[in-house]
């Protein structure tokens, strides 16, 4: 009896055993498809607004002149989210790994991701109902006194629902990401390097600038790159904070639109041609942004081959 | 002010000559804030530009003095640790920005009676204008929302969960750290930044092209959300079943235990603390997504308990279209305090995942034995 139930477990157990490592392979299988299948659903439904006569689609002079502008939108909301989110990221990074008190590091650090878990689209009516209206009397200024820099030309916009208040919005969102990213990174500094530089007498920043910054720096451009991944394609934050309009120079008066928002704002109504559009410029923006994320990752793999971390 | 300095320089050892006293940050924080107070009483007084004039005034004054009297290399430290503290300061702020407005004006909301019990079905602009012109009470709720929203996430997190985790048993058990393992971890990093509302197009692409133009259903955006939830699954189970010691797997493999008994039965339940607030922070990373489901499940103001049929409401697209279509054009105050007190759950909702993860970690960590 001891023998029949030994050889029919093990019957099952080889069975188990094929099932199990089969199942697990197919579930990593099914992740490479779904990427693929997300690319190929969206060339499929996108082909009838790219083959389209140019007069049919929205604005009657063709795909691309519909899709530039918003292009362009996208990358202005984007490089200013960067441009405030990341030295201010930097230095939160290196206040928790370097200079922040050891206890309290840990605690602070989720402070910060705690800025990630707040849903866009509560960002999104922060920024509509309490930024915009905070910030215009800054924008009146700039267009009083900056006004000869075509980015801060004037009229401002009187309700500040502008594409700089959604930059300024979308900085918070990344922030996070570009924080945690980096002081993953810090951390991984090797000891002995901080030691030696604090041996000879460095003071702490000239600590961080000569063994900390040159290590961490291959890290620091790939978390900035995957933040502008993330502000490229955040939707809710611009779909509620800006007033969108045409292609403008000027940061502080309503205008410009992003792939995104554009995609929000028009998709739940839409119908027809008008989804295929809309379902092409989301695979543009599929597109930039798996160009900017391979380039990311690229760069970490790569660094970790170089450093010996992770 | 050297020659007010000299007398209590010479009494110093020569060690701490040269260096600036202990209490010299609290004395430059404490002339910062008066001086501060002083020029913000000029042009009118805010305490939020107290704050910033007086950081300003408190670097500069603060390295200044180092420079005088520490040397410029002292000085610079002393500069790069104010800006460095600082730009924490600065990040702190819109975080707490955020949740006083939300609670601020998501507590009126949110205490209106029957807000969590009722729907939007029926309610229509009339009342709202009752509501604001002759004060009647605000009618509606988000309970058809709520509702929606667990649903539609309760569905993602099954279908997410065994392939994340399969996936992860992949990659550390059987991978060997191959070529399609390294495919696949590195298409589950580049997923990970696939933008929401991409993910929201290819769900309605794919049913579009399947069931038929024009589908959609809590389900469409469930698997919208199953395509961001499962890279983050992946990442967190996979962290966690590395860390599992090598030891407990080759001692169950040395009892003969077949390999998948032993990841059932020792790698799992070693590692279901970690996996178990992987997996919570990936539903409280979707809980809050509104593009996708904006683009897969539509809009609706009643109760749909289907998940397979109909639009479906849920919280964040609740909150969407309360700011931006108001059901009374002409009153939107009635929309907007149902939008922030939606937003007020939702945050709690998030908040209350967040911690939970925590929790998990550190209640079901396995005891190292130490």
């Amino acid at each position: 009896m001891t023998a029949t139930s030994l050889t029919s477990t093990q019957g099952a157990g080889r069975a188990g055993d094929k099932i199990f490592s089969g199942a697990a392979l197919a579930a990593g299988c099914l992740i490479l498809a779904v990427l693929f299948g997300v690319a190929l659903f969206l060339v499929v439904q996108a082909i009838p607004a790219l083959t389209a006569p140019a007069a049919d689609i929205q604005g009657g002079k063709g795909f691309f002149a519909y899709i530039w502008p918003i292009v362009i939108g996208t990358l202005i909301a984007a490089v200013i989210a960067l441009v405030i989110a990341t030295p201010v990221a930097i230095g939160v990074a290196l206040f928790i790994s370097h200079f922040a008190p050891r206890g309290l590091a840990s605690g602070l650090g989720y402070v910060v991701d705690l800025l990630a878990a707040i849903p866009s689209v509560i960002y999104g009516a922060w920024g509509a109902a309490f930024l915009a209206k905070e910030i215009s009397p800054a924008y009146n200024w700039l267009a009083e006194n900056m006004g000869w820099l075509p980015i801060f030309q004037g009229p401002a916009s009187a309700t500040g629902k502008t594409i700089l208040t959604a930059g300024i919005v979308l900085s918070v969102m990344v922030l996070p990401i570009i924080t945690s990213l980096s002081r993953e990174i810090f951390l991984q500094t090797p000891k002995l390097h901080e030691e030696a530089a604090l041996a000879l007498g460095a003071t702490r920043w000239e600590m961080i600038k000569m063994s900390v910054l040159p290590f961490a720096r291959p890290g620091i451009i790939s978390a900035i790159m995957l933040g502008l991944g993330r502000a490229l394609g955040e939707t809710m934050a611009v779909a509620l904070v800006l007033s969108s309009g045409a292609l403008t120079a000027s940061l502080i008066q309503s205008g410009n639109q992003t792939i995104a928002a554009e995609i929000a704002l028009n998709f739940p109504e839409a119908s027809g041609l008008k989804v295929s559009t809309l379902i092409a410029a989301g695979l543009v923006l599929f597109i930039i942004t798996l160009a900017v994320n391979m380039i990311a990752r690229w760069i970490i793999t790569r660094h970790k081959e170089f450093s010996g971390a992770n | 002010m050297t020659s007010t300095l000299t007398p209590v320089r010479s009494k110093r050892s020569a060690l701490t000559k040269g260096q600036l006293p202990k209490y010299a940050p609290y004395a430059v924080l404490a002339a910062a804030l008066i001086a501060g107070a002083a020029i913000l009483a000029l042009i009118g007084f805010n305490p939020f530009g107290w704050g910033i004039v007086s950081a300003i005034l408190f670097a500069i004054g603060l390295v200044s003095w180092s420079a005088a009297v520490e040397g410029s290399r002292k000085a610079k430290d002393k500069l790069a640790t104010c800006l460095v503290v600082g730009s924490f300061l600065v990040a702190l702020l819109p975080l707490f920005s955020v949740i006083w407005t939300v609670l601020a004006n998501g507590v009126p909301g949110l205490i209106n009676p029957g807000f969590l019990t009722t729907s939007m079905n029926g309610v229509t602009g009339v009342y709202d204008n009752k509501a604001v012109e002759e004060g009647a009470p605000v009618l509606g709720g988000i309970y058809h929302a709520f509702l929606g929203t667990v649903q539609i996430t309760l569905l993602a997190t099954v279908i997410s969960v065994p392939v994340g985790l399969l996936t992860a048993i992949y990659l550390v058990e059987y991978g060997h750290d191959g070529r399609l393992a390294r495919a696949i971890t590195f298409f589950v990093d580049v997923m990970t930044g696939i933008p929401s509302i991409v993910a929201g197009l290819f769900s309605a692409a794919f049913f579009f092209a399947v069931v038929g133009p024009g589908t959609k259903t809590g389900a469409v955006a469930a698997v919208a959300l199953s395509v961001l939830m499962i890279p983050v699954v992946v990442r967190s189970s996979e962290e966690m079943l590395k860390i599992v010691p090598n030891e407990l797997r080759e001692a169950a493999y040395a009892l003969g235990v077949r390999k998948w008994r032993t990841i059932i039965k020792v790698v799992i339940p070693t590692a279901i603390s970690g996996i178990a607030s992987g997996v919570t922070l990936a539903i409280a990373r979707v809980i809050g997504e509104t593009a996708p489901i904006l683009v897969t499940a539509g809009f609706a103001t009643s109760i749909n308990s289907n998940v397979f049929s109909g639009w479906m409401a849920s919280l964040p697209t609740f909150i969407y279209t309360q700011i931006l279509n108001p059901t009374s054009p002409a009153n939107p105050d009635p929309s907007s305090q149902r939008a922030w007190g939606a937003a007020l759950v939702l945050i709690i909702l998030v908040m209350v995942l967040n911690l939970g993860a925590r929790l998990i970690a550190r209640i079901f960590a396995p005891r190292t034995g130490r």
